[in-house]
């Protein structure tokens, strides 16, 4: 049907539409009384720069449009790193904005999920109190649900970070894992492998125990030197594998403790006391932040005590680094009708290492429409 | 008539002719200077289609041809969600090829899919870079990649001599098909211990959404049953 949308069988046409842009100014608009300045990003983006930055669920999904004078773009997959781009650009100091529109991505055959559909939301950067930006975006996000009923879900990467710091174990391998926070298979494998005593194949074996001159000659004997990886690369990580080998695997208790971590998932008190209960002075900073952003919840009115926690949620996209949330409908065919976080390091990745804070969130006006939700 | 699509020329096709004869259904060029044009003899109702094995999977997708040769790679690279088009109906023997992942021989630190991504790390840190892989496998690639859990990588086009990527610098792995493994060691690359993404061949396959008559369902029947699948 051409008049079909995102989850709504009409709406390109006629009293749906009408519907359809009531509801969409209506959501804009209380982002905007909330003092968010509006923004429009381009709708095509330079693929390089932005695919890298998105995790691999997104970047397998975006449209890419070659140009042969601008070269590879990609229609825009969401809003988040293309407003981030734009207000990094713009100096970068303390700002909010809205901005509302379609984003596009590839599903799969027979995926009821659509290519095109809209989304508004806003962006807070350059607060200076995490704790209550969170709460303040969690609630104009749940507000903007046109009184559609949604269950929320929270998390928090920040927490897993912290375990990971809390790891009795050498820092290249809590920067392995931290880099494969957003694969939990791969940083199951990693924590696997760092918790096993390793048993290198016989010719690793040996490359291992010889000295630096022995090696240096293996690798040359072993063909020409092609593409950009040098020999001095080959050497180095054989130094990096023999530091890692002498080092010896982790603690049992170690990655029980990451695996406990990652098991926490109840009512976000519960949760909370949970945690502390590990008594590890690593995580307590990530854990006051959890505590303040509860009061802060709470203080606007959100059942923060009862609020479901669960910490492996926020896994799947790799630009969020701390609080992450979502509203799901009881609708099983719709998407969560919401959903936000926290996303600090992507803005010093865009800024060139100058970074700032930045938290904020969408909401799906079409979805919240086919929810049943009224301007 | 039921329409059966074969390999328009080569190897591949002398391959499918003689697959074909061996069970009682002959393949006949009806003219020799139309390279393209043939017919079926053996079972009754069977019309030759001659295309290029990737059009072949093409056409099976799109439900133009009920029945084709053609091999497992292109099916799973180019037709998203094969598995609900069409059915493979059985492996014929021949055109054997590896999908495969492979690093140059001189990198003696990597073994195995772990090793490529602390590698794709450690170069991206360096180099300030993303390894760069060359491929024209693009969604069987990224599709293995992400199970492996690799990041900090990123593909590039190479529609042919995808082995010479690396010696010409335009990339620092490849995935590619091999099916001796001479190619690669003549370009000095290794394939690694887990890096084998399909093991493919060529395969008779019927579509599962071309519309069949009665008559053409009859037919498929015959042919089955002389071939023996």
């Amino acid at each position: 049907m051409a008049s079909a949308r995102a989850y709504m069988a009409g709406g390109r046409i006629g009293d749906d539409l009408a519907r359809l842009s009531a509801l969409r100014d209506r959501v804009l608009q209380g982002f905007v009384r909330a003092g968010a300045a509006r923004v429009e990003p381009e709708t095509l983006q330079p693929a390089d720069l932005l695919l890298d930055l998105y995790g691999e669920d997104i970047r397998a999904r975006a449209f890419l449009v070659h140009d042969p004078v601008e070269g590879e773009l990609v229609l825009r997959p969401d809003f988040t790193v293309p407003v981030t781009r734009l207000h990094m650009s713009d100096g970068g100091d303390a700002a909010r904005y809205a901005y509302e529109g379609l984003i596009w991505r590839r599903q799969d055959p027979g995926s009821i999920r659509p290519t095109e559909y809209l989304q508004a939301g806003l962006e807070l950067f350059g607060g200076t109190d995490p704790a209550e930006d969170e709460a303040e975006v969690f609630v104009l996000i749940r507000d903007a649900l046109c009184g559609v009923e949604a269950r929320p879900l929270t998390g928090d990467l920040g927490i897993i970070f912290a375990a990971i710091d809390a790891l009795a174990t050498s820092e290249r391998r809590r920067a392995a894992l931290r880099r494969h926070v957003w694969r939990p298979a791969r940083f199951k494998a990693l924590l696997d492998r760092f918790a096993a005593a390793a048993v290198p194949s016989a010719p690793r074996g040996a490359l291992l125990s010889a000295d630096d001159g022995t090696r240096r000659e293996t690798i040359r004997a072993a063909g020409k030197v092609v593409g950009m990886r040098s020999p001095e690369d080959v050497a180095a990580r054989l130094l990096v594998l023999s530091e890692d080998q002498s080092l010896g695997p982790i603690a049992p208790a170690d990655k029980a403790m990451i695996e406990a971590v990652l098991a926490v998932k109840g009512p976000s008190v519960e949760a909370l006391r949970d945690l502390r209960a590990m008594d590890l002075a690593a995580m307590a900073p990530a854990l006051d932040k959890l505590e303040h952003r509860l009061a802060a919840l709470s203080a606007r009115g959100v059942d923060a005590e009862n609020l479901p926690f669960d910490a492996t949620f926020g896994r799947g996209l790799e630009y969020y680094d701390g609080f992450v949330f979502e509203l799901r409908s009881p609708d099983p065919a719709l998407p969560p009708l919401g959903g936000g976080g926290r996303y600090d390091a992507l803005t010093s990745i865009l800024g060139g290492g100058i970074g700032s804070t930045a938290v904020g969130g969408i909401v799906r006006p079409e979805a919240v429409l086919a929810a049943g939700g009224q301007a | 008539m039921l329409k059966l699509g074969l390999p328009s020329k080569g190897r591949l096709q002398a391959q499918c002719v003689n697959w074909f004869t061996a069970r009682g259904v002959g393949v006949e060029r009806t003219d020799e200077d139309r390279e393209y044009a043939g017919r079926v003899t053996g079972v009754g109702g069977v019309e030759l289609v001659l295309l290029s094995a990737s059009e072949i999977a093409r056409e099976l997708a799109a439900g133009r041809i009920h029945l084709g040769v053609t091999g497992r790679d292109l099916v799973e690279e180019s037709i998203p969600g094969w598995a609900q088009k069409l059915d493979l109906l059985a492996p014929l023997g021949f055109g054997h090829a590896d999908l495969i992942v492979a690093v140059p021989s001189f990198w003696v630190d990597v073994e195995t899919m772990h090793d490529l991504d602390a590698v794709a790390a450690a170069f991206r840190a360096r180099h300030g870079q993303r390894l760069r892989i060359a491929t024209k496998y693009h969604n069987l690639a990224r599709a293995f990649l992400r199970d492996a859990g690799v990041a900090d990588y990123r593909l590039v086009d190479s529609q042919g001599a995808t082995e010479a990527a690396p010696l010409n610098r335009t990339a620092e792995a490849i995935i590619d098909i091999t099916s001796s493994g001479e190619t690669l060691r003549a370009n000095h690359l290794k394939v690694l211990d887990d890096g084998l993404i399909l093991a493919s061949e060529a395969w008779l396959c019927l579509s599962r959404d071309a519309d069949m008559s009665a008559q053409e369902q009859v037919t498929l029947a015959t042919l089955r049953k002389t071939l023996g699948i």
